[in-house]
């Protein structure tokens, strides 16, 4: 017996639209029930995990401090895996973008102004697109796999941030520690509202993002092509659209976006450059992509659910303590039902019995 | 359904709510303490060992204390939201158990001047900010001492997680007190490039036994080392805890970090009014590097482990004494010279006689 997933010839409206609330549903009968089996009571689980985090704004800041590399990292997936080009790499053009950025308060400390951060951004932009060419430029000239390509280039940015942090850009006066020099006040991505928490201006580079992506696929000649080829790529060439330019044009995006919210994290969140500047943004934006249904609008959402999910886990080991690793295994609750509700929505599971294929087979 | 989770919705609320009612009343009597972990309390190794003195400090303090923690918490932008929230759930005395989260600790001591905080193995300290470090050093020096008397080929391995200070000082001083049994003793090196991935550690185990070490020592935290010698019936000694029951005919001995006394005294400190900001640096003497038991080795090794145990803690001998000189030849500390704290802590050169380059 095995069991085949078919498409549905038609999937419900109706249920596409509820589909967000039953995952959201289930997530919590399983929740509650895994809190249950720790001893813990599951209505106060559920309350830390999902309302605690919103119920003070610093918290909330917080929130938007987490989504904003997510939103940013999973927009410009967006753009790439519409069009079928497997971007796994963000993490690296994230960390290139970081390490891009920094070049102008590290390098040179002395140079300040207003300009600098406006010129910050864009090295972060050009460094992280730069980086992801690498991936599109193999793919395009030699057909080499972009999946294999892109994810192993996050080992050379990480090794090299190391050896940057390490060697020539570490802290002189830092008691050899691997660590930059803090970045001086003109290089620091401005808070939102400092009075009430420390959430930067990331969030609204992200959401300013999202619409861009969203209008250029929605309304414009470019987007169109990224569907057509992402739908059937032969399709695409008979319409005479070139797959390489859109392979680059695609890696480009996404590349840039990923290293404005590495240069925008360094800058904003953590002030500095360190030997490692990210918890895996770039992979979680993978999930938070497709959570988002690869929609810029909805990865907007997605990613603000997803660091609610890490923000809960935190609150929930303080006011519960159940550890961190339960914290863990109930994102992935969540994520799975998500994506379940998410696929049987344009899939039903067949069960196809060995005997069924044995006659299938005989006819 | 649309009923059901406004249900679930209101009692959540209601049941949450007395809850931290009851957390309002305790918290008049008791002394909240919260921690940060860099891994999981389960490892074993570091950690553990912090964990440990957490456990102590709630086991001597009783009811005087409550504490709490978060594990795993990233260095970096995550550091100082899990840090802002322990001070924001009424936590009065934060102790932050790595170095990568000094900057994050300062930042967030600003805003809250209220609350003391206290993180190991930094340099940079505030009016409510403590710095305290270990001389881990001085039982790398023990531990090099046996090396070199329980090796016949002569060469040790040496697993490290990243070449910073206080992994240096541990290389240095462990290879300072196997030439004073053996002036051609070797050390080789691998970094694991992580505090604690036992995948990598086993690797870099097996790596250097292939290579030819008979003796294997770590500076990172999980137990796969000591596991990887083990099985190739080799001899290695502990990290951070005791790991004897991962290695029972394997074990020489083991730095234990015995942080408990400084965090009862320090929660004391704080439950008193006498809290003060301060920068610590201490090691056998005060209690805070314990050595586990001396096994598996004939007793004339361990009779010389204990003494020249004994000399440290009695400050006779001073591992970082001259005459030294550096890996590239050039003179560190003359003839009867010691090492300054500042020297120690910021030590990013290895003495002459390691079989590596220090990555810089």
């Amino acid at each position: 017996m095995r069991l085949e997933l078919v498409r549905r010839p038609q999937h419900s409206a109706l249920f596409s639209a509820l589909s967000p609330f039953i995952a959201l549903f289930l997530t919590l009968i399983a929740g509650a029930i895994l809190f249950t089996i720790l001893g813990k009571n599951p209505l106060a689980a559920l309350y830390s995990y999902f309302v605690e985090p919103l119920t003070e704004v610093w918290s909330i800041h917080e929130l938007l401090i987490k989504a904003a590399p997510l939103i940013l990292i999973a927009v410009g997936l967006s753009v790439c895996f519409l069009s079928n080009n497997w971007n796994i790499g963000a993490e690296g053009q994230f960390i290139a973008g970081g390490i891009a950025g920094s070049i102008l308060p590290i390098v040179f400390p002395d140079f300040q102004g207003w300009y600098v951060l406006p010129l910050m951004l864009l090295l972060g932009m050009a460094g992280g697109a730069a980086y992801a060419t690498i991936p599109a430029f193999l793919k395009v000239r030699f057909n080499t796999n972009e999946i294999l390509t892109s994810l192993m280039l996050v080992y050379v940015a990480q090794l090299f941030l190391d050896w940057l942090v390490r060697g020539p850009w570490r802290n002189p006066q830092g008691y050899n520690f691997p660590e930059t020099i803090q970045f001086n006040a003109s290089a620091i991505l401005p808070e939102i509202w400092t009075a009430s928490g420390r959430a930067h201006w990331g969030f609204i580079l992200a959401v300013l993002a999202a619409f861009a992506v969203w209008f250029t696929l929605s309304r414009t000649l470019s987007g169109f092509e990224i569907k057509v080829f992402g739908r059937s790529a032969r399709a695409g060439r008979f319409a005479g659209f070139s797959a390489g330019k859109l392979t680059f044009f695609a890696f480009l995006i996404s590349g840039a976006l990923a290293g404005l919210a590495g240069i925008a994290e360094v800058s904003g969140a953590v002030g500095q450059l360190r030997t490692s500047i990210s918890p895996g943004y770039g992979f979680t934006a993978i999930i938070v992509a497709f959570l988002g249904r690869l929609n810029p609008l909805g990865i907007v959402a997605a990613g603000l659910v997803l660091a609610l999910t890490y923000l809960g886990g935190e609150a929930a080991q303080i006011s519960l303590g159940v550890s961190e690793k339960s914290a863990r295994i109930f994102q992935g609750i969540m994520l799975f039902f998500i994506l379940a509700s998410d696929t049987l929505i344009y899939y039903r599971i067949r069960i196809v019995s060995r005997l069924g294929d044995a006659a299938a087979k005989g006819a | 359904m649309k009923k059901m989770i406004m249900g679930l919705a209101v009692a959540a609320t209601l049941g949450v709510t007395s809850i931290a009612a009851t957390g309002i009343a305790f918290a008049a009597e008791k002394l909240k303490v919260g921690f940060i972990y860099i891994g999981p309390p389960g490892d074993f190794g570091w950690t553990y060992q912090h964990d440990q003195g957490r456990k102590e400090m709630e086991k001597v303090l009783g009811d005087q204390v409550e504490t709490t923690f978060l594990e795993s918490v990233p260095e970096g932008a995550d550091a100082e939201r899990s840090i802002e929230r322990l001070a924001r759930a009424g936590n009065k005395l934060i102790f932050t158990t790595s170095f990568g989260y000094m900057d994050s600790t300062i930042k967030v001591a600003q805003k809250f001047p209220n609350v003391k905080f206290e993180h190991a193995t930094g340099y940079k300290t505030a009016e409510n900010v403590s710095v305290y470090n270990s001389r881990f050093y001085e039982g790398r020096y023990v531990q090099g001492v046996i090396a070199a008397k329980m090796s016949k080929a002569g060469v040790a391995g040496y697993i490290g997680s990243f070449p910073i200070p206080e992994v240096v000082q541990g290389i240095n001083a462990f290879m300072l007190g196997a030439q004073s049994v053996n002036p051609d003793f070797k050390v080789k090196v691998i970094w694991a490039n992580s505090w604690f991935d036992p995948g990598k550690e086993a690797d870099a185990a097996k790596a250097l036994v292939d290579q030819g070490v008979d003796i294997i020592t770590q500076h990172t935290d999980s137990t796969a080392p000591m596991q990887v010698a083990s099985e190739r019936k080799i001899k290695a000694f502990g990290q951070a805890s005791d790991m004897i029951k991962f290695g029972p005919e394997t074990q020489l001995t083991s730095i234990v970090d015995n942080w408990g006394p400084y965090y009862i005294e320090r929660a004391k400190a704080v439950i008193d009014g006498s809290w003060k900001s301060h920068n610590v640096f201490e090691g056998m003497k005060e209690g805070l590097v314990v050595m586990a038991p001396y096994t598996n080795m004939p007793d004339d090794v361990k009779k010389l482990a204990e003494e020249t145990q004994a000399k440290i803690t009695s400050g006779e001998l001073k591992p970082f004494t001259g005459p030294l000189k550096k890996q590239d030849g050039s003179e560190w500390l003359k003839a009867g010279e010691t090492a300054d704290d500042k020297t120690i802590l910021s030590m990013n050169f290895y003495v002459a006689g390691v079989d590596d380059k220090l990555p810089n």
